[in-house]
Parts: structure tokens; C-alpha cells; sequence
């Protein structure tokens, strides 16, 4: 193993090595898009090296020129003080660099053993690859808490686990320089904890590990240096010590940003969505949701807190008229006191009695990727009246709504013709939001609003949910990123499991406590 | 990875692949010691030379627009409808009944009635697959082409047993009566003045043909029902967010697509033999696929790429006529054709890729 | 050569066999194929018959499927090919409407009857060639079972059929004939499998002789009475060679005879019906080597005996395609 050979590097003095990745003076552009500008960057070997900057700053270009996908425009790549080309990924992982990327390349149906030797095969028959690679797995297992069972179908593993399957494959080809991509987006906080272990027990064996992310407060926690990158060039690169979340913000942005929400006490008034013994067992017969009561008032934002797939998802699909196929759907709700039935609805009644959505997963549900901004602005709402011209869609209505929201969201760039997907992440969140807000319900569902998005649109989205509900509206937020549900909830549930474990106040209570109910432990109302 | 400018990937990838797949049939027509100048040059006068061959060109493209667009508006929704063929001679049936039910007057009356009979035919012979695959999940590919074999064993049946006149010995029905004879674009071009050759089976279905184009496109890109069937297409998750149901744009989608394909019975059935006889589609479903996959599911695309393959079929025809390639060589070419245009699509758009990566990044 | 002057070559052998087309006749199979040892092969025959003899050129062409026969039909009269042969009877009602569209070309149809001033309608007494077929089956036969194969379930097939039973019948009151067709589609014509399936499943009810008048569905036929060991007769051309000492006969319609007549005398191609009858030798019954030792005397008598009374007129074959019904079962 390389790694095990070189060790110590941490402590000793930065002159004494050459860094273990130096980039000097990358370029890149996509036509008339400058991704990377001269960009400069030198990560010492044995430490772990936070990248910061919004979508769209050229962070995922620069890593995909270290990872052989692109090929720079200008400038050098050194790997330990030599200069390299790096034409392809195979090429990466022979200069010893592996990445684990934001979605996994995992077969689903193969073992964890299969992953992690595809395409690192000895020769033809498998089975040598497979009892080496067991034997490895088992020693990197031990050296680094990276236990996973070698023999388990991919598919079945948690999310966590899989993360780690993508990581055993990259050391198990040699990488000794480690580049994740937003790792912690898709996990539960215990989880992100295991991992940042496991990371520092890399580094202190003498990897190199590159963490790109949005979360300062995981930039503070675990890495040795930070670097900045704002609109395709490097602009900082400090210790870590030597720095703070807002001033790491304002490099990133540009500006000076408001990480704490700043709202007014919350003035609830009459309920909105009341929510009686909500039950709905799956196509596979799994209880999914088990007797859920909730109450959400005009005025107030209740948040959802919980570890992902404790189904929450569900609750909202249901709440917004979608559950997914073959769902059996029980209880009651009402919706400003007239039932809202909740079986057997469509999206559409629920958007006309005036219930808006900002779902989840904005890639999959709330956009066709592929549809132009302007179409996906009136998605959902494509059959309102003042969209028709006839027996046609009135497009130029459609377009100009479009500009005008465009302007007023701050969505960049403001080309209505652009295709979702070549919009940022953030820009695609504020397409959705505009899209929701604008139509006005009284009661809106708000899934992960800044799931991968952006200092400077997380702060304006969050701005956005407070003036609504400063605005008399009722507001549902489920969120997996406690520090969003505690910043911007005037109430709190937990839930775990399919029922609510209880409700908190949020200046009442603590991460702390809050993370217990999510694990499933305390007040056991529902237990 | 690099994406290819418009004009590359709408123009110059179905050009390359046309010549590629030109190239290597010049080939094949070597190897068995025929010139393919001469072949070419008999397509080309066969197919384009004369009034007869520009007759026989545009009456192949008709069909091939009808089950070309059969096959974009099934696509739009994701769905891949490989059962034109079927729907297409199903809607053989309905325009037969349709002429055969009344004396009817003139074909200004018959055609439109023709025309409801064959959309409803071809739809109803996709709406089986449609229910199958929004309420049982049955995979659309599957079942679209297992109704293909129906469809043809159904017509072998009905034609053999029910549809024959008393004392005639054909597998077909009775000939329409004359008020159901489609003018023929001769005819229309005789009566403008203009002196444009006879007896070709070119027919005002092919005008319908360019109508439908139009209505395809502004169906698909311009009402409502486009848009949530384009929707659906790209993302069955997000159309369930938007309110759009997925079983009822399979299904109307495909009941459209169906028609579509139906349609194009008015051309091969009404306006070419008069009477309906067996294997009367002759693989127009099959090519439409094609059709539709060369052309990007756009009807524009769609109208040319069908012109291309009504040449080919035409000037196909004229070389078994005219020199001693065999038949069988014939389909070996169109086959070739398909080939490059429809399947190895991906592999063209690769080759050229990075002359254009190059160019962009410089 | 250069290729200029190859190009130019080309150019001008386009241009010759441009101007000799318009005199080239052509001839147009039905499906079933150039070479069904039958009915298309037959007409096949006497063009190169014709070809052989007078170092003529003709078109030819294959049908593949029911929809290309109208252009076929066009492409060849466009061309200018004269006369136009086309054998069977699924080019009827096409005949009948293109043959208007060009006056100045001559068609001739086989097994058709097309009521136009320039179409010949060619038709045989198949009844008749059947009647005697029906007497050498009736004598041959040891289990006094016979049967017969027919290709597609029409009245013409039917009309060998009747004949071919009133023959047996008439010389064996209490014998029984099987009968069983191949299919209701033109692809009846081409299932030399699914024949001989059938070839066998009548050999197990007792079938000794078995008639086919299947096209080259026939083929199959007379490939599985010989391998089982028992007597086939071949349809319209003469197929007794096929399996020397197994096939007794053959009914030979004398496609070839028409073809070659109309390619070598294109001038007395007029509008009406020819019937081709025994008596004009257009149907016959086939003797050659190949059953010279089974045709016994006793055979060979009844069947002159029957001839000529046909032949006379004492004797009436009932042809089916009258009423479409036939008097013996």
C-alpha cells in the first residue's frame, strides 16, 4: 500500500516536500465560458484540503481536469513535484489520485467485492482478484473504521456504506490522494461524523484528501487549509485555523452574507393543514407512514427534523397529491377547515385548493431538466387559465412571466431559453421557488430547499420562506440539515421511523436533543 | 461529452452517416462484380429521373411520414411504439370498411370518414399495449410488437374468411367503390395545367401527410398536451409532481401515435390499390422508426428523412428491374441505410465529436 | 480502359438496352417464386424456350408481396415491355385496373379471366387433366384411400380437386379420397414443410396415392410420399423426375406453351379467353421414363378411354368454378 509507506509527512515542514498536487496555471473554457482562470493550487501531502465556492465557481471543472475527464485549455498538473498528464481517469489513478464522486458509480446488483475490484481485475478468471482484494479489504477495513461486509449486495447497503464501498475502491487501486465531491450531501449527521473519522485516520497514514463541499461549519471542523474559488478563478487559500465561516462566506460570494437567518418571532394565526392519523403502506406492504398528527398555522414555519428516510419524503409526496404508485393511503386533513382527501388525490387539485411545492429532489421532480426555463416556470400550473391562448399555450405570456421572475429571483443567468440542466444548482432551486412562491398558496412544502445549493442562494431562499411566512402563509419544511431546521423553524417535529417523536421549540432545545429524538430515542410519544 | 453544435447534429451527422452507409453498399456492389455508379445512377433516374419515379417516390414517403410521426409522438412520451406496422394495417381495416360501408359520393366525403376510420383502427390497436403498459406494467416494446403478428394474423383471417368477395379467389376485399378514388397528384398538377406524367400513385394523402406534419408540431411543441406529454417523456417522477398522469399520457399518446400509423392507410389502401389486400403496409411501420430516428422525432426531420427512404424504396425497386443485383442485395442497402441513420446514430456523432471539442477549445 | 471511357461505356449500353426495351416482352411470377418446380417454374420454361430459340431478351421479375403487384404491373408497362406475361390468378383485379392505363401495351394473364380489349385471359381445363389423374390414382391405389393436397383453400384449387375425385370415383365407386389444404394465404403457396406434414398425416389414414396441386408447397409433398414409401402425382409441370419411380404422374398445365406463344407471336395477342384444354393439348397427363413402370396397361387404357370421350364430348368433367360445388364428394 502507498499509503502505509509514507507516513508522518503532517508534521513536517511544508518546504521539506514538495506538495503532493500543484497546479499551476490551469485554463478552461466551455465556448465562452471561463470554468477555471489561471488557477493555482499547491495541497501539501498528509493533509486534508477543504474546497470551498458556490456552484458554478469551476470546482467541479478543476476536479474533473485532476480526474482525466477534461483536458485544460493551459497550464500544468504535478503529482509529488513532477509534472504529469493526465489524459484519462486511468491515467489519474496510476498517478495515484481517486475520487468518490457526489453520486456513486456503483453496480447496484454486484457485492461490495465485485465493486471494488471492476475494472482492477488481475486477469481473466476472477476468483485470485476476489481473495486479494478480501485480504485488502479486511486490512484497510481494520486501518481505517471502513468496515463494510465484503459480501453484501450493494444495493442493500445503506447510503453511508455505499460511500465507503467508493472510497475501499479508490485506495484499493493506490490512491494516495483522496478527492470527495460534496460527501456529505446524502448523509445523516452520525454518519458525516464516521466519515470525517475515517478521513482523519487517512491523513494521519499519510493520504492526501481534497473535500469539496458548501458546508463551512465541515470546512472548519476537519480540514487543515481552505481554498477558494469565486467565478472560475482561485481567489484564497489560507489555514484553516487561520479563518472563519463568514469571512470564508464573503471570499466565496464576494460579499458579506448573512449565515444566520434574521426573522421576526412568528405570529401564527388560524391553523391552515391539519393532519389526523396519517398511515400509508407501500406497494412492497411496508408501513411507511405510521399515524402522523400535525398542525401547521398561517404565519409560522413548522420543520420537519429527521435522519432521511424516516418518511419524510412520503409525507410530502402525499401532502402534495403524489405518492408514489401502489401506495395505500389512510387519514384525515383538512385544508383551511375543508377536507383534503387524501387518497387517491392528484397534484393538480392540491395546487388548485392552493398547497405549493418545492420538492425534494428539484432534479428529478420539481424540473424537466431538459425543458427551458420558461417552461419549467409555469410547470405544474400549465393548464391555469392565464397560460392558455386557445386551444395553444400562450408562450409569450409564459416567456415574459419568465423575464420577470427571472429578475425578481435573481436567477443567473437570466436566459429564459436556457435548459434547466445548464443552470447552477442554485439557479435551478430559485427556478423552482419562484415558480411556488409566485402562484401564492396558503400552505407551501418545502423539501431540503439547499440540498447542493450555494452560500448566496441559500441565503436568499431562506429569506424567501421568512417573508412568506411573515406574509401570512403556512409553511411545512422538511430538511435533513439540522442547522437550516433550527435556524428556520418556529416549530420543530422529529420524526423517525414514520411517526413524530415529538415537537421543540427551537429555542427550547438543543442540536443535541434533537439528534436523539432522531436516532429514536426520548420522549417515545408515538412509541 | 462535448456536445455538437445544431447544425452538426441536425445536418452533418445524418449526411456522414448516409455516406458511410452509401460507401460501404458501393462496396457490397462490387464485391459481386456490379458497377455502383451504374447502380446509383438507376436509383437516382428510377427514383428522381421522371414523373413515374417522382410518383412512386412521394407516394413511399407518405407512408413513411404517417408511421415516422407515429413513431416521434410515442417517443415524446417515451415510449418506444414499434408497433406501426400493426396499427398501421389495422387502420387498413378501418379505411377498407369505412369505403366498402357506403356508395359513397365523392372522395371529398369518403376521405375524411376514411380517415377517422383508419386513426381509430391504428389507436385502438394501440391502446391494448397502452392500457397493458399504464396499468399492468407490461413493457410497451414487447407488447407493440407481439400485436404486430396479430394484427397481420387477424387481417390473414378476416381477408381469407370474411372480407372476400364471394367467388373471388384474392385474400383481399372487394375494390372501393369509384367515389372513394383519391386524386392522384397527376391529376391535381393536370388540372392546375401543369402536365406532370399519369398513373402514378402519389394521392392527395400526401398532402395530408405534410398537414400532419404540421399539426404534430404544433401538438407537440405548442398546446398543452405536448407539453405534458414532453414532460412525461423526459421525466415520469417530475410528471408526477406536476399533476400529469402517467397512465393517461401513455395512453393518449399512444392512442395518437396509433392513429397516426392508422392513418397512413388512406395513402396505401384509399388512394394506391383501391381495395385492401394482405401485407399491404410492406414494412412502412418498421421503416418509420427509422424515419423517426433520423429525423430527431421533428417533423421537419421527419419529412425529409422520409423523402430519403421513399428514394431508397423507390430506387430500390428500380434496381431489381433495371440490373442484376439481386433483391435480396436491395434490402441489404436499405438495411445498411437504417444502420448508419438509426442505430449506430451515437457512433457517427463520437467520430466527429472531437473535430468540433478541438475547435471550441481553441 | 480508363474509367472515362467505362463511364461512357456504361452510359451507352444504359441507352441501348433503353431503346430495345421497347420491344423486350417480360414475364411477372406470382409468389411462390421463379423456381416452385410448378406452376411459375412452368412459365419460366417456355420463356427460355423462347429465349433459347430466338436469342431474344426478356424482363422478369419476382413478386415479394400482394402490395407490389400494381407497380410491377406499371413499372413494366412504363418501361415499355410488350406483351406483359404474368402467371396467376391474384393479378386479376390489378390487371383490370392498369391494363386501361396503358392501350397500347398487350397483357397476357394465366388462370385469370380479365375482360379488356388488350388482355389475353389464358385458362386450362384443369378439371379434365384432374379427372384422368383421378383414374391412375384410383388404379394404383391398394387401400382404395387416396388423397389430395391443395395449396391455398380457393375455387381453383377446388377445381382440381372436384376433377380429381370424379375421375377416382368414376373408377372406384366405394374408395375414399382425403382432402386437406395448406393454408388461405399466398403463402399457401411456398410451405413445402407444412405439405409434407400433411403428406404424412393422410399416409396414416391410409393414403397410398396423393394428388398436390400446391405450387412449390408441393414439393414437400411428393418428397414425403416417396420417403414413406407410397405414390405422389405432381401439378402443372411435369414433375415425374423429381422422385424417378415415385411420382406417377403429373398434370401438366402447358404454362410453357402459353408463355412461349405469346413472346414469339406477340401480333396475335388479342382480347378474350383461350381455354387450354386436352383437347388442344394444354392440359395433359404427364408418361415418361420415370413412370413408365408404373403406368400398367389397365391404367394407361381407362385413361385413353377417358380422354377421348373428353375429348369427344360424351364425357363432362364438372369444373367446380361453375357453381362452386362439386357433384362427388
Amino acid at each position: 500500500m502507498g499509503l502505509t509507506a509514507a507516513t508522518g509527512d503532517a508534521a513536517r515542514p511544508a518546504t521539506a516536500a514538495p506538495p503532493a498536487i500543484e497546479l499551476r496555471g490551469i485554463s478552461k473554457a466551455f465556448g465562452p465560458v471561463q470554468a477555471n482562470r489561471d488557477i493555482a493550487l499547491a495541497v501539501r501531502r498528509g493533509t486534508i484540503h477543504g474546497i470551498v465556492g458556490e456552484n458554478g465557481a469551476g470546482k467541479s471543472t478543476l476536479m474533473s481536469i485532476l480526474y482525466g475527464f477534461y483536458r485544460p485549455d493551459a497550464g500544468q498538473i504535478l503529482i509529488d513535484g513532477r509534472e504529469v498528464a493526465i489524459r484519462d481517469s486511468q491515467a489519474a489513478i496510476r498517478a495515484g489520485i481517486g475520487m468518490v464522486f457526489q453520486h456513486f458509480k456503483l453496480v447496484p446488483n454486484f457485492t461490495v467485492l465485485e465493486n471494488v475490484i471492476l475494472g482492477a481485475e488481475d486477469g481473466a478468471l476472477l476468483a485470485p482478484s476476489l481473495g486479494r482484494a478480501r485480504r485488502e479489504l479486511r486490512q484497510l477495513a481494520a486501518d481505517y473504521q471502513l468496515e463494510v461486509d465484503p459480501d453484501a449486495v450493494v444495493e442493500d447497503l445503506s447510503v453511508g456504506h455505499q460511500q465507503r464501498v467508493e472510497i475501499l475502491k479508490a485506495l484499493y487501486r493506490r490512491a494516495d490522494i483522496l478527492i470527495l465531491d460534496e460527501p456529505t450531501g446524502v448523509l445523516t449527521p452520525p454518519e458525516a461524523d464516521h466519515l470525517f473519522r475515517i478521513l482523519r485516520g487517512l491523513r494521519d497514514q499519510g493520504a492526501t484528501v481534497i473535500l469539496i463541499t458548501h458546508k463551512l461549519r465541515e470546512i472548519m471542523q476537519i480540514t487543515d487549509a481552505v481554498s477558494v474559488m469565486r467565478r472560475g478563478e482561485m481567489v484564497a487559500t489560507v489555514p484553516t485555523a487561520d479563518t472563519t465561516p463568514e469571512a470564508l462566506a464573503e471570499l466565496m460570494v464576494g460579499r458579506k452574507v448573512l449565515l444566520r437567518v434574521d426573522k421576526a418571532p412568528a405570529a401564527p394565526g388560524a391553523p391552515v393543514m391539519e393532519l389526523a392519523g396519517l398511515r400509508m403502506v407501500d406497494a412492497d406492504g411496508v408501513e411507511r407512514l405510521r399515524g402522523i398528527d400535525l398542525t401547521v398555522r398561517a404565519g409560522e414555519i413548522l420543520g420537519i427534523a429527521g435522519v432521511s428516510g424516516n418518511g419524510q419524503s412520503q409525507l410530502l409526496q402525499i401532502l402534495g397529491g403524489y405518492p408514489e404508485p401502489g401506495a395505500q393511503v389512510t387519514g384525515r386533513a383538512t385544508l383551511k377547515g375543508a377536507a383534503l382527501p387524501l387518497a387517491g388525490a392528484d397534484a393538480r387539485q392540491r395546487r388548485r385548493v392552493g398547497i405549493g411545492n418545492i420538492p425534494e429532489d428539484r432534479q428529478a421532480e420539481g424540473l424537466v431538466m431538459d425543458f427551458a426555463a420558461w417552461e419549467n416556470m409555469v410547470f405544474g400550473h400549465h393548464r391555469d387559465p392565464e397560460y392558455q391562448a386557445g386551444a395553444m399555450m400562450d408562450n409569450d405570456a409564459i416567456r415574459q412571466r419568465t423575464a420577470r421572475l427571472m429578475q425578481r429571483f435573481d436567477v443567473r443567468p437570466p436566459l429564459s431559453d436556457l435548459a434547466a440542466r445548464n443552470f447552477s444548482g442554485g439557479n435551478q432551486q430559485k427556478i423552482v421557488c419562484a415558480r411556488e412562491i409566485e402562484e401564492g398558496p396558503a400552505l407551501l412544502l418545502v423539501g431540503q430547499p439547499t440540498r447542493g445549493v450555494d452560500i448566496g442562494a441559500i441565503e436568499f431562499i431562506h429569506r424567501r420562506l421568512v417573508e412568506m411566512r411573515d406574509a401570512g402563509a403556512a409553511i411545512l419544511l422538511v430538511s435533513v440539515e439540522l442547522d437550516e431546521i433550527l435556524a428556520l423553524s418556529d416549530r420543530i417535529a422529529v420524526m423517525f421511523d414514520g411517526r413524530i417523536m415529538g415537537e421543540r421549540l427551537p429555542g427550547a432545545t438543543t442540536a443535541g436533543e434533537l439528534g436523539l429524538m432522531m436516532a429514536g430515542v426520548g420522549e417515545g410519544r408515538a412509541r | 461529452m462535448t456536445r455538437l453544435p445544431r447544425w452538426a447534429d441536425l445536418v452533418l451527422t445524418p449526411l456522414i452517416s448516409l455516406v458511410l452507409a452509401f460507401g460501404l453498399s458501393a462496396l457490397v456492389i462490387l464485391a459481386i462484380g456490379e458497377s455502383p455508379w451504374l447502380a446509383l445512377k438507376t436509383m437516382v433516374t428510377g427514383a428522381l429521373g421522371s414523373s413515374y419515379g417522382w410518383g412512386y417516390t412521394l407516394y413511399y414517403a407518405t407512408n413513411f411520414v404517417f408511421t415516422g410521426l407515429a413513431v416521434a409522438v410515442a417517443y415524446h412520451a417515451g415510449l418506444f411504439n414499434i408497433g406501426g406496422e400493426g396499427q398501421a394495417a389495422m387502420g387498413g381495416l378501418g379505411v377498407a370498411l369505412v369505403c366498402l360501408a357506403l356508395p359513397w359520393p365523392h372522395w371529398a366525403l369518403a376521405l375524411p370518414a376514411a380517415m377517422l376510420g383508419g386513426a381509430a383502427f391504428g389507436a385502438l390497436w394501440a391502446l391494448i399495449p397502452a392500457w397493458l403498459q399504464a396499468k399492468r406494467g407490461s413493457h410497451i416494446v414487447i407488447t407493440t410488437i407481439m400485436f404486430n403478428f396479430i394484427a397481420a394474423a387477424a387481417l390473414n383471417y378476416l381477408l381469407a374468411n370474411v372480407l372476400r368477395p364471394t367467388g373471388s379467389m384474392d385474400p383481399a376485399t372487394a375494390r372501393f367503390p369509384e367515389g372513394t378514388a383519391l386524386p392522384r397528384l397527376t391529376d391535381m398538377a393536370a388540372a392546375l395545367g401543369l402536365d406532370w406524367g399519369k398513373a402514378t400513385p402519389a394521392n392527395v394523402s400526401f398532402l395530408v401527410a405534410l398537414a400532419a406534419c404540421g399539426l404534430v408540431w404544433l401538438l407537440i411543441w405548442r398546446t398543452r398536451l405536448g407539453y405534458e406529454i414532453r414532460a412525461f417523456g423526459k421525466s415520469e417522477r417530475a410528471a408526477r409532481y406536476a399533476g400529469i398522469s402517467p397512465a393517461r399520457i401513455t395512453v393518449v399518446a399512444m392512442l395518437i401515435s396509433g392513429g397516426l400509423a392508422g392513418l397512413m392507410a388512406i395513402n396505401n389502401v384509399m388512394g394506391e390499390a383501391g381495395r385492401l389486400v394482405l401485407n399491404s403496409v410492406e414494412g412502412a411501420g418498421f421503416i418509420g422508426i427509422a424515419v423517426a430516428l433520423m429525423g430527431r422525432n421533428h417533423p421537419l426531420g421527419i419529412l425529409l428523412a422520409a423523402l430519403l427512404f421513399g428514394f431508397l424504396y423507390q430506387g430500390g425497386g428500380e434496381l431489381a428491374l433495371f440490373t442484376q443485383i439481386p433483391r435480396e442485395l436491395i434490402v441489404v442497402i436499405q438495411a445498411l441505410v437504417i444502420l448508419f441513420t438509426g442505430a449506430l446514430d451515437n457512433m457517427v456523432r463520437m467520430l466527429i465529436a472531437p473535430l468540433f471539442a478541438r475547435r471550441g477549445g481553441a | 480502359m480508363t474509367l472515362m471511357t467505362r463511364l461512357a461505356c456504361c452510359a451507352a449500353a444504359l441507352a441501348l438496352s433503353a431503346a430495345a426495351a421497347s420491344a423486350e416482352p417480360a414475364l411477372i411470377f406470382d409468389l411462390g417464386g421463379k423456381f416452385d418446380k410448378s406452376f411459375n417454374e412452368a412459365a419460366y420454361a417456355g420463356a427460355e424456350r423462347w429465349k433459347a430459340e430466338t436469342g431474344g431478351t426478356y424482363k422478369e421479375l419476382e413478386m415479394q408481396s400482394e402490395a407490389q403487384r400494381e407497380q410491377a404491373l406499371r413499372r413494366l408497362a412504363q418501361a415499355g415491355a410488350d406483351p406483359i406475361v404474368m402467371t396467376g390468378f391474384a393479378f386479376g383485379d390489378v390487371l383490370n385496373k392498369v391494363a386501361p392505363d396503358y392501350p397500347d401495351n398487350r397483357f397476357v394473364i394465366i388462370d385469370m379471366v380479365v375482360d379488356q380489349p388488350n388482355v389475353q385471359s389464358i385458362v386450362f381445363t384443369e378439371e379434365q387433366g384432374s379427372y384422368l389423374a383421378g383414374i391412375a390414382a384410383a388404379k394404383a391405389s391398394k387401400t382404395g384411400t387416396v388423397g389430395f393436397i391443395g395449396g391455398m383453400d380457393i375455387p381453383l384449387i377446388h377445381k382440381f380437386q372436384c376433377g380429381y375425385a370424379q375421375g377416382f370415383k368414376a373408377a372406384r365407386p366405394d374408395g375414399k379420397v382425403l382432402v386437406n389444404y395448406t393454408g388461405t394465404t399466398p403463402a399457401a403457396w411456398n410451405d413445402p414443410v407444412k405439405g409434407g406434414e400433411l403428406a404424412r398425416a393422410q399416409k396414416s389414414q391410409g393414403a397410398d396415392v396423393i394428388y398436390a396441386a400446391a405450387g412449390g408447397t408441393g414439393i414437400g409433398v411428393l418428397q414425403a410420399a416417396a420417403d414413406e414409401g407410397i405414390l405422389s402425382i405432381g401439378v402443372d409441370s411435369n414433375q415425374n423426375h423429381l422422385h424417378p419411380g415415385k411420382v406417377l404422374t403429373s398434370v401438366v398445365k402447358r404454362v410453357d406453351n402459353s408463355v412461349y406463344d405469346a413472346f414469339s407471336n406477340p401480333e396475335a395477342i388479342t382480347g378474350g379467353v383461350k381455354v387450354m384444354d386436352l383437347k388442344s393439348d394444354g392440359v395433359t397427363l404427364a408418361m415418361d421414363e420415370h413412370n413408365k413402370a408404373l403406368m400398367t396397361e389397365d391404367m394407361v387404357k381407362a385413361i385413353d378411354e377417358a380422354r377421348a370421350a373428353i375429348v369427344a364430348g360424351t364425357l363432362t368433367v364438372h369444373d367446380y368454378m361453375t357453381d362452386n360445388a362439386c357433384p362427388v364428394e
